[in-house]
């Protein structure tokens, strides 16, 4: 027999016996340690483990069934996204955020975007349209990232019909995506001075078709779960954090609005026009696990009130521009629907090829070299799912962004699992992460 | 500015937008990459200048908010004896930053968090950004602060010498800047003093190097397709 090549080696450490567990040999951990006469295990969970909500690598010290000291490794899925950003023009580093967070993809553009906006000073340029439709999609995606949180979070607990039901609500917005920006993920649709595209005839209508259906179908959420004696005994009391802490560790988003304080980025510090939307700030206050996911649930209900001001807005703006008026900035053509998807606009190629050699000249200008920003830097964060998300966009008067930082808030966050965890079971270990929603792709960029 | 540098490249700037005096920390050569007898255009001899925005003079925005905080920062900081903190203030683009003294950044933040004026509460992130053409000052960490309190944002900035990359840590007065200290650590090799546990986050254990600061290459191969060869995206032709 060849030996396996991957397989662990034996450990040597100075604190004890290493057990490699894969799923099958339970037993020699259970006499291993009922011969040890040792209480306290390190038990290393993940990074790859279906209850961590992503590449998290937990290491647990527990005592029996009690959580001692509870850590994070993180960084399983670094991909240097920031530093990548650096090498590309300022219009494609949006298909890099994008792919940070992938959960909440359009939080990523809008927040790197408004940067870039307010560095290029045409923050007061972007079209009427270009903001609704901003807006709209953010509200779709706040809908769409909240029912993942919900559906994992239930997965891990063993409510596998919250799982089926939130995937199956989540596929009728990301088919929404699908038919407005072409792709159900990673979209790069918002992009510096507007959208890439208008919206495609008959988006309108499917919109209100998914509203309609989602105000008849978000009650069962409530139905299954806000009553429900094992949901609740999961749930209550469980990864407790209250005011001062968030603060301290810097907690934005349903954990802090968890505590009772309204906080919300969108009311506090407007952007993309919020002020004028009609919504309210949900919020509880037993700083629980079960007020978060409370919280996620009214914050749905919240955004399908503003998608439907939205639409409405977007009814009477047919036709009005999606990108700013300014030639140096605006990407110089929309994209087109042809009979195999989206792709190049047929009449724009004709224009540049056959008609305009200024035009073609314009076009290889701006797509290849990209517009210069002014050199300096800027911060605009916006309200994600998961709490305050922000781009730090430095230039230096070039093409591409100089340095691009992402406070993104899973990543701080994720810095509660100790205090959440600590002096608790197993099991609420799973259950208080799962309420703070980290996404790995945006801890670890 | 250069006279081999072509109007036609300025920044565009509105007609309304007041000069703002600007701090020059390098220069620019070339437009893409092509020199020497390759460069049929000429603009391989293009020189820019890398400017960043100046130090600006109070008032900063005409008796507002920033005003108001930069006041009660200097009573404030008078008080703890540490008035020649703020080394200077750049108000760009509706954003104020202070740049800190690294030797009196602990006692400032303390300030602002506790200060009734001030109160900021809340430590939104803590980035660092490599400057190879500042010379004495290439590392710099930077800290957005939010106060909740009065509904107000401001940044401070600090800078190390590439020689001398420490910092010390403000994770005693914001808990919440520990991983984020570790992972400016991680990238950029700034040494935090007074962090718990100042460790690598991102990147492995045993990592050679700090990725993200400019002289460390993106890395990547040059990939083959149809007979062609694509190099790696920082080896392409491009444009600066």
């Amino acid at each position: 027999m060849t030996a396996d090549p991957y397989a662990a080696t034996e450990s040597e450490t100075t604190q004890g016996k290493v057990y490699t567990v894969t799923g099958q040999d339970w037993d020699s951990v259970v006499t291993g340690i009922a011969e040890d006469h040792d209480d306290k295990v390190v038990v290393n969970m993940g990074p790859q483990h279906p209850s961590t909500h992503g590449v998290l690598r937990l290491i647990l010290e527990l005592e029996g069934e009690t959580v001692t000291e509870a850590r994070c490794g993180i960084g399983y899925l670094h991909t240097g996204i920031e530093k990548n950003m650096e090498f590309r023009s300022w219009t494609q580093g949006v298909t890099f955020c994008t792919r940070m967070d992938y959960l909440s993809p359009f939080y990523n553009e809008a927040t790197y975007v408004l940067g870039v906006e307010r560095l290029l000073d045409i923050e007061d340029q972007i079209p009427e349209k270009a903001q609704v439709m901003r807006v709209l999609l953010m509200e779709l995606n706040r809908i769409s990232s909240h029912l993942v949180c919900i559906a994992t979070g239930g997965m891990e607990i063993g409510a596998l019909t919250v799982m089926t039901i939130g995937f199956r609500e989540r596929e009728l917005v990301l088919d929404l995506f699908e038919l407005i920006t072409g792709l159900r993920m990673n979209h790069a649709f918002i992009r510096p001075g507007g959208v890439a595209q208008d919206l495609p005839a008959g988006a309108l209508d499917e919109i209100r078709d998914f509203v309609a259906l989602m105000k008849k179908r978000l009650p069962e959420y409530a139905d299954l779960c806000n009553a429900n004696p094992i949901f609740k005994a999961r749930l209550v009391d469980v990864g407790h954090l209250d005011l001062a802490g968030c603060l301290a560790l810097g907690m934005s988003g349903p954990v802090l609005r968890s505590t009772g304080y309204p906080w919300d980025l969108r009311k506090a510090q407007p952007y993309s026009g919020y002020e004028d939307y009609e919504f309210d700030v949900c919020t509880w206050d037993t700083a629980d696990a079960y007020g978060r996911f409370r919280v996620r649930l009214a914050e749905m209900w919240e955004s399908l009130k503003i998608v439907e001001q939205c639409v409405e807005r977007l009814a009477g703006l047919e036709g009005a521009p999606v990108m700013v008026g300014d030639k140096k900035i605006a990407w110089p053509s929309q994209l087109a629907i042809g009979s195999d998807g989206m792709g190049n606009s047929l009449d724009h190629i004709k224009h540049i090829m056959g008609e305009s050699m200024e035009a073609l000249i314009h076009h290889f200008k701006l797509v290849t070299e990209g517009f210069r920003v002014p050199a300096g830097q800027a911060y605009v964060p916006v309200e994600s799912p998961r709490g305050e998300l922000g781009a730090h966009v430095v230039s230096d008067g070039g093409t591409k962004p100089f340095r691009a930082h992402f406070r993104d808030p899973s990543f701080t966050n994720l810095q509660a699992t100790s205090v959440m965890s600590e002096g608790g079971q197993v099991a609420d270990v799973i259950v208080a992460i799962a309420s703070i929603d980290p996404v790995m792709g945006g801890v670890d960029r | 500015m250069s006279e081999t540098q072509d109007p036609s490249h300025d920044v565009v700037k509105a007609a309304t937008e007041e000069q703002v005096p600007t701090e020059v920390i390098g220069q620019k050569h070339g437009m893409f990459g092509v020199q020497g007898t390759g460069d049929t255009s000429g603009y391989g001899g293009l020189v820019r200048n890398v400017e960043l925005p100046g130090a600006s003079t109070p008032p900063y925005d005409d008796g507002g908010w920033m005003d108001d905080v930069a006041t009660a920062l200097a009573a404030a900081s008078q008080e703890a004896g540490i008035d020649t903190a703020v080394e200077k203030v750049v108000v760009h683009r509706g954003e104020i930053t202070f740049f800190v003294r690294r030797e009196d950044l602990v006692a400032m933040v303390r300030l602002l968090r506790d200060d009734e004026k001030l109160r900021f509460e809340f430590c939104s992130s803590v980035s660092g950004v490599h400057y190879p053409g500042d010379a004495g000052r290439e590392l710099h960490a930077v800290y957005h602060l939010l106060s909740m309190t009065h509904n107000r944002r401001i940044r401070l900035e600090v800078t190390a010498p590439d020689s001398d990359p420490h910092i010390p840590s403000v994770c005693a007065t914001y808990p919440t800047a520990d991983w984020h200290e570790r992972e400016t650590f991680d990238f950029f090799g700034i040494v935090f003093d007074g962090h718990p546990a100042l460790t690598r986050i991102q990147m492995p254990d045993d990592w050679p190097g700090h990725p993200q600061r400019k002289d460390y290459p993106l890395g990547g191969i040059p990939v083959e397709y149809k007979g062609g060869t694509v190099p790696p995206p920082d080896q392409r032709r491009s444009y600066n």
